[in-house]
């Protein structure tokens, strides 16, 4: 492979804007046949390398080369043109449309009048469809298809164009194993006819099973590039970071108290059935499993914001039933939701008032909002939890995605719920605020919170919990103590195998 | 059947079974209580309704091209009232005085074209500023209506060319002209939007924008071609209409957009944009049309014509709405 | 650095680009006509927007709260027609409470549609913008109402009336601006209007009860139509049924013209007086340069379109959108 010349070449590329400097320098290849993993935590400098690739940004400094030739992404057209091929993150498709349409949008076929000409759109379809074995056809609507199908179709659309280089943008998020197959397959065919593929993902498990070389950026600067088979997990955590990681389990030094909550036999349609479990006060409890277990959705229903189909909910022994986010603040529940910029934040407000939103009502002198009161509150989370940001004036929009976190998390703990609930704590954040929430949570079990925990990450799960419950499909396979757990039969738990089937 | 196929099915229906329960209910209850003697589903009354619906219609059928592109048009009353002046003014203009019959073509031509060009400086706005359709085509609604006013004042402006007149009121096949165009204008716009590559490319628009940029389309010009499309149709419906009346006054076709908007509505296009029918916009307008005219029939005035409608328009969104919710585990958000 | 400086002057511009052009219209006209910044004449420009500006105030909660109100015109009408209708048949004292109740009562039909049932905004009160015409009409039986008796009826004082030497409309306006402006901007309530207007998901992960507090913006936003009615009626105690047609949308550009996002979670009661002045003062400015009425209707598209792109512009750090 050291004699083939790399299908893509990014030299030295320089990307400022105002105040940051986004990319210093970064140079990036990738040959024909290759799995390249990208690295680097969120801001690290990784999208804004692939826009500038995609031709949405132009670089200050640097070349862009294909082949031996210098070229110019003047758009995302053009970098499409050139047999650059994106298959984002975020699903961009257009539900109303069929799956055809949706493969060929932007350049679906004519014929005279500027009609489309549907037979050859179709027979195209089909035809790249048979090739990734899915079960739909050309003339489905997308807005009937599964999220995993609708991946599907943008993968598809990578397959219309000669491609060059592919690159997906964290493919995986919403697959489940056996789609995640089918992906690699994909994956290893687009391979085989030469196609550099670039590869984000923060799973590790992916990137070492799948890929060929790795190149990490921190802060906008390369880091290195190292062959995925010389180097393993720790090294390239390390690179990413520039220190050491601790991922020790964490038992608990300080006393169990009594039972917080306690749920019986809660059933909610097709999403969960039959979930029973407890959390003591002075406990985190990790729900682990796929996305699609049924955890985000039992949060949601102990919040208020879902009504169980069956089943009963108790509070320090006391059967209740939660008919309301307003509701379940009453009686000492907090939820630090999955989605922070959807459900967390109002982003075009400030940091104070996001931090006192639920309690704006307790918060008064006379008629008004008691704003002293209030930036008190504020200052006294900016300190416990550090977060950075110049004043409680600040629009929590402008923060960053872990100080963001932080004051949802802030805005719970001065609730002083008596159940606390963190749905994907760490999601998109940086290693070193990853950190620091984690240390937090085992603090806040020191103290005598009872923590429910719900995170895809195996290492978070291991760290914080005293229990793991594992899910999978709407259901409760097998709850852990943490003397219990390891990793193997976790993620047993996770596919649906049975402790006595897998012995 | 796929799922929400029935919801789908009922949605796309419901129009139809709606104008066939207005035709039931104002057939029986006009044998008791008509004022006149003439069956509600006369054949002649029907054509009639055909013929009435035509100035609505026209627009509505532009209007579902901009709402399933997902932006909105509130200046195609100020705009409709613009080409009618243009129509009737630009052929007493003595340049044109020795065409003869032949300033109705130029009258038509002039009439459209301004209509287009108003329609697409909307669009125009609305590509380079980037501010919301809402807001732009809200002032240009006030601005239009200002531009209106400066030709004649508060007076109406009229001329009658007799040519025209029968031209307007000739009846082909037993259809009159304005029947006519509004049979043709649907029939294109229908194909436009479900046959042609643009057609496809404006839903796709209206479903998922960023989607629609990311592949390539070139979204600021696609608009601004459905802005002059509608302001087209805007002008085609004066064109119709005031061919035949002959005079127009400076605040003809204020509300207009509202009825239009209602009959879009009606007819199952999303507010949102990405979905939407011709067809349904059709029978959307033909229940409208229906409901004036059946009430009428029924020996009731305006202000109950008024009351339904707005009515009907609040219960339509409500039922969409219940036939969308998924159930109970739905999330209370 | 040229281009910083640039920015930053654009944003300068733009945040404050209401207030500046402004004060550039009131100096042009004020040397163009030197009548125009006269006591008398702010006097009559600020009277005869009362009615458009208490309107408005009201729409300014639905808007921050991130949706519309295209009823206000026909509800406007619906209520000078029956505080009209009632002065002469249970005396005024009772008209009076009578209309606001029955206004308030659209009100809350409106905000349960738009809250609780969650319905599109724009196209319920669109449909109630028709519904009230009808029911106006039908009130009415078509007919213009007139107070029979309008030398001898102490019910001219809320239009015509004046205390401490200002006129009462211009009281009630600008008193109902002060409250309005401390119940959005200081109270609980308040708060939660913007954070349902900014983030309804995350004002409802917060536990704010949405749809209460839609519901009460459009309690709050027909009880100043309800105002608006008692003021129009009262001034010209006579008034044809259709007496607010259009001003929804009126009403909706002088909220927009101070700076409301039609997306919601922004915008102040202060903002929307100063649209509301603007508006007022263009008319009144044309008027007294000799121009014809509907001059004013070209200025203010213009107005509003640049507005609102110079608010955008400056979020986007860009003149032109980016749409391709």
């Amino acid at each position: 492979m050291t004699d083939a010349k790399p299908i893509l070449r990014l030299d030295g590329i320089v990307k400022t804007f105002p105040g940051v400097r986004a990319l210093d320098g970064v140079s990036f290849s990738v040959m024909p046949g290759e799995v390249h993993a990208l690295m680097g935590e969120n801001g690290a400098g990784k999208s804004t390398l692939m826009k500038v690739l995609g031709g949405i940004h132009q670089p200050d400094e640097g070349a862009i080369y294909m082949g031996d030739d210098r070229v110019v992404m003047a758009g995302p057209l053009e970098a499409k043109a050139k047999g650059i091929v994106f298959i984002h993150q975020e699903l961009s498709l257009a539900e109303e449309l069929s799956v055809a349409e949706n493969i060929y949008l932007g350049e679906l076929p004519r014929k005279s009048f500027g009609r489309v000409d549907w037979t050859t759109l179709t027979d195209k379809t089909n035809a790249i469809l048979k090739k990734l074995n899915v079960g739909f056809d050309a003339n489905t609507l997308v807005g009937d298809l599964s999220i995993a199908n609708q991946q599907m179709v943008e993968i598809a659309r990578a397959l219309t164009v000669d491609a060059k280089a592919v690159i997906f943008d964290e493919p995986t998020a919403s697959l489940t194993d056996a789609e995640k197959s089918v992906l690699f397959d994909v994956i290893s065919d687009l391979q085989a006819d030469g196609v550099g593929i670039i590869y984000i993902s923060h799973r590790m498990e992916e990137i070492f099973k799948i890929t060929d070389r790795i190149t990490v950026l921190r802060d906008g600067q390369y880091q290195g590039t190292v062959n995925t088979r010389e180097t393993n997990e720790e090294s390239v955590t390390q690179l990413m970071i520039g220190r050491k990681l601790d991922l020790t389990r964490n038992a608990s030094h300080h006393e169990i108290g009594d039972v917080a909550l306690e749920v019986r036999n809660l059933s909610c349609g097709k999403l969960y059935k039959d979930i029973s479990f407890e959390v003591r006060r002075g406990e985190v409890v990790g729900f682990y499993g796929l996305v699609g277990a049924g955890r985000t959705e039992i949060a949601e229903t102990l919040f208020g914001l879902r009504d169980p189909s069956a089943g009963q909910i108790f509070l320090d022994g006391q059967e209740v039933r939660i008919s309301s986010p307003a509701d379940a603040i009453t009686r000492g529940i907090s939820l630090v939701p999955e989605d922070r910029k959807g459900q967390g934040l109002v982003l075009g407000m400030n940091c104070r008032d996001n931090m006192t939103l639920p309690q704006v009502d307790d918060l008064k002198a006379g008629p008004f909002v008691a704003e002293g009161a209030e930036i008190a509150i504020f200052d006294q989370y900016r300190d416990q939890l550090d977060i950075r940001t110049p004043s409680w004036r600040q629009q929590v929009g402008n923060l960053s995605g872990g100080n963001q976190q932080k004051i949802v998390i802030g805005k719970w703990l001065s609730m002083h719920p008596s159940l606390l609930i963190v749905d994907e704590p760490t999601r998109g954040i940086d290693v070193g605020s990853k950190s620091e929430i984690h240390k937090l949570l085992r603090a806040l079990a020191a103290k005598g919170y009872a923590v429910m925990v719900i995170s895809s990450e195996m290492p978070e799960v291991l760290h914080v919990s005293d229990r793991i419950v594992a899910m999978y499909s709407g259901r409760i396979m097998r709850t852990f103590t943490s003397d219990e757990v390891t990793e193997d039969n976790l993620i047993q738990a996770i596919s649906g195998i049975k402790a006595d089937q897998a012995a | 059947m796929q799922p929400g196929a029935l919801s789908k099915a009922l949605k796309s229906g419901a129009i139809w079974g709606f104008i066939v329960l207005e035709l039931i209910f104002f057939s029986v209850a006009g044998s008791y209580m008509s004022l006149s003697d003439t069956a509600f589903m006369d054949w002649e009354n029907m054509l009639l309704l055909l013929k009435q619906s035509a100035p609505i219609g026209i627009i509505a059928m532009g209007m579902t091209i901009v709402m399933v592109n997902g932006n909105i048009d509130l200046s195609v009353g100020a705009t409709y009232a613009i080409a009618a002046i243009v129509l009737l003014d630009s052929m007493t203009w003595p340049i044109f005085a020795g065409l003869g019959d032949w300033v109705i073509p130029v009258a038509w031509l002039l009439a459209l074209t301004v209509g287009t060009a108003l329609g697409a400086l909307n669009g125009l706005i609305v590509w380079k500023t980037g501010v919301d359709a809402f807001i732009v085509t809200l002032g240009s609604m006030l601005g239009y209506r200002g531009i209106v006013f400066m030709f004649n004042g508060e007076n109406p402006t009229s001329h009658l060319n007799w040519t025209l007149v029968d031209l307007a009121e000739a009846e082909f096949l037993g259809l009159a002209t304005a029947s006519w165009f509004l049979l043709a204008v649907t029939g294109v716009v229908w194909f436009l939007m479900t046959r042609t590559v643009h057609g496809r490319n404006a839903y796709a628009i209206g479903d998922n924008r960023d989607a629609a940029v990311n592949a390539g389309i070139r979204v600021g010009p696609h608009m601004m071609i459905n802005f002059a499309i509608i302001g087209f149709l805007a002008a085609l419906s004066a064109v119709v209409f005031y061919s035949e009346s002959g005079s127009v006054n400076p605040n003809d076709g204020q509300l207009y957009e509202l009825w239009v908007i209602t009959a879009v509505v009606l007819g199952g296009t999303k507010i949102t944009g990405g979905a939407g029918s011709v067809i349904g916009t059709f029978g959307g307008v033909i229940a409208i049309q229906l409901l004036r005219k059946g009430l009428g029939h029924i020996g009731a005035d305006t202000s109950t014509v008024n009351l339904v409608i707005g009515l009907i328009l609040i219960a339509v969104l409500f039922l969409d709405r219940q036939l969308n919710v998924k159930g109970k585990e739905e999330l209370k958000v | 650095m040229a281009t910083v400086s640039k920015q930053q002057i654009g944003s300068v511009l733009a945040k404050q680009g209401i207030l500046i052009a402004f004060a550039v219209f009131i100096v042009a006209f004020t040397f163009a006509n030197s009548k125009f910044l006269t006591v008398d004449n702010v006097f009559s420009v600020v009277r005869s927007s009362a009615i458009l500006g208490v309107m408005a105030l009201g729409v300014t909660f639905v808007v921050i709260s991130g949706n519309l109100d295209l009823s206000v015109g026909s509800m406007m009408s619906f209520s000078t027609i029956v505080v009209l209708d009632l002065h002469d048949k249970i005396g005024p004292f009772l008209a009076i409470p009578a209309m606001f109740a029955m206004t308030l009562a659209l009100g809350a039909l409106i905000g349960f549609l738009v809250g609780y049932l969650k319905l599109n905004s724009l196209i319920v009160t669109l449909g109630m913008l028709s519904a009230i015409h009808g029911l106006t009409l039908t009130y009415s039986g078509g007919k213009n109402m007139d107070i029979a008796d309008k030398e001898g009826t102490w019910f001219s004082v809320f239009g015509q009336g004046s205390a401490l030497g200002i006129p009462v409309p211009i009281l009630i306006f600008l008193l109902l601006a002060a409250f309005l402006g401390l119940v959005l901007s200081k109270t609980p309530f308040g708060r939660k209007v913007y954070a349902v207007g900014g983030n309804g998901t995350a004002a409802t992960f917060s536990g704010i009860r949405r749809a209460r507090t839609v519901f009460f913006c459009y309690i709050i936003s027909s009880a100043c139509v309800a105002t608006a009615g008692l003021i129009q009626a009262s001034r010209s105690l006579g008034s044809q049924n259709t007496v607010g047609q259009g001003l929804e949308l009126e009403v909706l550009a002088a909220v927009i013209l101070g700076g409301a996002s039609l997306m919601g979670g922004s915008g102040t009661i202060f903002k929307t007086v100063i649209g509301v002045l603007i508006l007022g003062f263009i008319q009144n400015g044309l008027l007294l340069l000799g121009l014809q009425f509907y001059v004013q209707f070209v200025v203010t598209w213009i107005i509003i379109i640049l507005a609102v792109w110079l608010d955008i512009a400056a979020k986007r750090g860009k003149l032109m959108s980016p749409i391709a």
